[in-house]
């Protein structure tokens, strides 16, 4: 299949997946429910099909014990990609995520590596039971050793996914669900992969940089199509690799606008966006016009879904944001 | 009333601890050749051990945990082990990395706080020492399904200790590699003590090893201080695995005679009787009778021995102590197969402080 017909993210990853496993007998992949019923999003959907189930592995249902053995076969040259169902339901692997994926290569002083990926769909506004709309991609993102990606639309899927599974150590591969489904878009399989050190710019301008990742690349764009009609162009930043986090690129947007807001769904506190801020703040004083902006949730519990579009960042909060910004002297 | 399920647990004694043969021997055993290499491992290691302690206490070793107890079920289980067979220990796993070929020098270097002791060529595809417990076990059954995917004739040891079979991981590996029928191994040196806390206080189940049949798969105790038992065990257990006839647990049961590690007082909670008791039993002096009694270890034997493992081990300790430490790149070096443009600069700002520290 070419991949002409447009296909969202979700359709995206899982051509990625069979990619991979097409074209690396060593990558395998394994989760809860990957295999006979392709995931609960339908990622993994026709891999048990087509590659095996010695390659495809419903495994029993614990977290940890999923975290665990991928690092064993990912130290004997398999390429695990494993999926943890719900980011909210990683924390038991955490131990092995922290404690030893991200650590195995330095502390055997690169005798032993460990090329896994975990897979979690992550963030709200999906209308989710509890513990399934949170985005904790921080608390990943400062642990040495790992790489976290996120994607925000079903190329960057594709190639992002693509490049974490061939990269030799641990990438945690967040995707933000509620747009697994909200966009579609041509993509080719040809295999193509995008780097994990680099921020993707999305949009030029040269008023204000807006700079966000995930599912709120949705409103970030659709913001800086409003503020266009209004005579501000907004550049459009996609993060898209948390760690290790392309500072040259945010800093040459902002040291061209120099004004900036900073936009995400997860809590402000101790955040992506907070080492963001940090960094321009470091070592951009002298290019900000104006302080930086943030937009992003509460520093409260993600709250159960009757009230999730009260917290979830909205569109014309960006372009307050933006506006405020622009109109500081 | 039907009965679901009912299941049992084997103990393995070949040689008691007053050094008397209480079950028939098994063919190897009747001749000296396993029994003596068995015995001066044991004493390669015992002595070790003491000169780690030693080196601690004078400040030359950071804090070091003791494999005083645990010989036997290190030493056996190591020779048993093919090389391509994969180790995954925890960390008081001192005598089965010297066995696997690791230096004595590079075994003193990881507890000297140097990552290199993980690094060593003998290792090979073994895991280095894990110190968050029983975490091994799961890494192990990800070694193990490698293997199996790949149809290899391999076994994984992995080994814990009593306390850690308290925590998930050890149930989730049991669970796991009963499931998938994995080529592993665990053994648990049931050395009675998780660092203050007693085995009574772990787990009210009477042995540990019948843990095993709540996964479904095979489970036994033998004497961990009775080289002969855990030669027949692990020997069984290894086979089983490479054919691919599934894991098996086996609980070891032998005494830590130590403190927890050199960072702990064992005086604080453990009843000197109780320590007599662990010594009564070690694996050490009842194999050293045995052998005395069969007139297969002499007297004169022992002297010798003893002489040739000081000098074996002050060598250890002298290129240890002789070794420089990493240059301070190497923090960097190993964190990611391409180093970050971020941590490069890091690099040099740690290079050029440590260069600035050497010159003033």
């Amino acid at each position: 299949m070419s991949g002409q017909e447009a296909i969202c993210m979700v359709e995206a990853i899982n051509l990625a997946l069979h990619h991979a496993m097409r074209n690396d007998n060593d990558v395998i992949v394994l989760g809860e429910d990957v295999g006979t019923n392709g995931g609960v999003f339908r990622a993994t959907v026709g891999l048990k099909e087509n590659f095996g189930i010695k390659r495809v592995m419903d495994t029993p249902l614990a977290e940890n014990m999923i975290a665990g053995l991928s690092i064993g076969m990912a130290a004997q040259g398999l390429k695990p990609i494993a999926e943890i169902q719900f980011m909210g339901f990683i924390f038991p692997a955490m131990e092995h995520i922290v404690c030893h994926a991200a650590r195995l290569r330095n502390r055997t002083r690169g005798r032993l590596s460990c090329p896994l990926v975990i897979r979690a769909p992550y963030g709200g506004g999906i209308h989710a039971p509890e513990h399934h709309s949170e985005s904790t991609e921080a608390i990943f993102a400062q642990i040495p050793g790992l790489r976290v990606v996120i994607p925000s639309s079903p190329q960057r899927a594709y190639g992002l996914l693509l490049s974490a599974i061939q990269n030799p150590d641990p990438v945690i591969f967040l995707e933000p669900k509620r747009i697994y489904r909200s966009q579609n878009q041509i993509v080719e399989d040809n295999g193509h992969t995008l780097p994990l050190d680099t921020c993707f710019t999305l949009r030029e301008g040269n008023d204000i940089s807006l700079i966000s990742w995930g599912s709120m690349i949705k409103e970030t764009l659709e913001a800086a199509s409003l503020l266009a009609e209004e005579g501000i162009q907004c550049e459009v930043i996609d993060v898209a690799t948390m760690n290790p986090l392309d500072r040259e690129t945010i800093l040459a947007s902002v040291g061209k606008t120099g004004r900036c807001v900073i936009i995400q769904e997860a809590p402000l506190n101790c955040s992506v966006g907070s080492e963001i801020a940090s960094i321009l703040a470091c070592e951009a004083l002298l290019d900000l016009r104006a302080p930086i902006a943030r937009v992003g949730g509460y520093d409260t519990v993600m709250p159960y879904f009757r009230l999730e579009n009260q917290y979830m960042p909205q569109t014309d909060q960006i372009i307050d944001a933006a506006k405020r910004t622009m109109e500081f002297d | 009333m039907n009965i679901s399920y009912e299941g049992s647990i084997s103990f393995t004694q070949f040689i008691n601890e007053q050094s008397e043969v209480v079950n028939p021997l098994p063919e190897w055993a009747l001749v000296d050749k396993v029994l003596v290499h068995y015995y001066q491992q044991m004493v390669i290691a015992r002595q070790f051990d003491n000169k780690a302690i030693a080196l601690q206490r004078t400040g030359q070793l950071g804090t070091y945990a003791s494999s005083a107890g645990c010989e036997a079920i290190d030493i056996v289980i190591a020779s048993l082990m093919h090389k391509e067979d994969v180790l995954v220990p925890y960390y008081r796993n001192h005598a089965m990395q010297m066995v696997r070929g690791m230096k004595l020098s590079e075994i003193l270097l990881y507890w000297g706080g140097d990552e290199r002791g993980n690094s060593s060529p003998a290792q090979r595809e073994d895991f280095p020492n894990c110190v968050p417990i029983a975490t091994q076990c799961l890494h192990a059954c990800g070694i193990a399904s490698a293997i199996k995917i790949r149809n290899q004739q391999r076994a994984t040891v992995s080994i814990l200790g009593d306390g850690a079979t308290s925590k998930g991981d050890f149930m989730e590996a049991l669970n796991v590699a009963g499931v998938w029928q994995l080529p592993v191994v665990f053994i648990i040196n049931n050395n009675q003590w998780a660092i203050s806390v007693p085995r009574a206080l772990q787990s009210i189940a009477p042995t540990l090893a019948q843990k095993a049949l709540a996964a479904g798969i095979r489970g036994e105790q033998v004497d961990g201080n009775d080289v002969v038992a855990l030669h027949q065990s692990v020997e069984q257990a290894l086979q089983r695995a490479r054919e691919g006839k599934g894991p098996t647990l086996i609980e070891a049961v032998s005494y830590r005679l130590s403190d927890h590690t050199t960072a702990d007082d064992a005086t604080r909670y453990r009843h000197p009787d109780a320590l007599k008791m662990g010594w009564d039993k070690e694996p050490i002096k009842r194999l050293r009778n045995y052998l005395h009694g069969q007139g297969w270890w002499h007297e004169s034997d022992e002297t010798q021995w003893l002489q040739h493992s000081s000098a074996l081990i002050q060598d250890a300790v002298d290129q240890y102590l002789d070794t420089p430490p990493q240059p301070v790149s190497s923090m960097f070096d190993y964190l990611y197969a391409e180093l970050p443009l971020q941590l490069k600069k890091q690099r040099e700002a740690a290079i050029s402080r440590s260069e600035k520290e050497a010159s003033s």
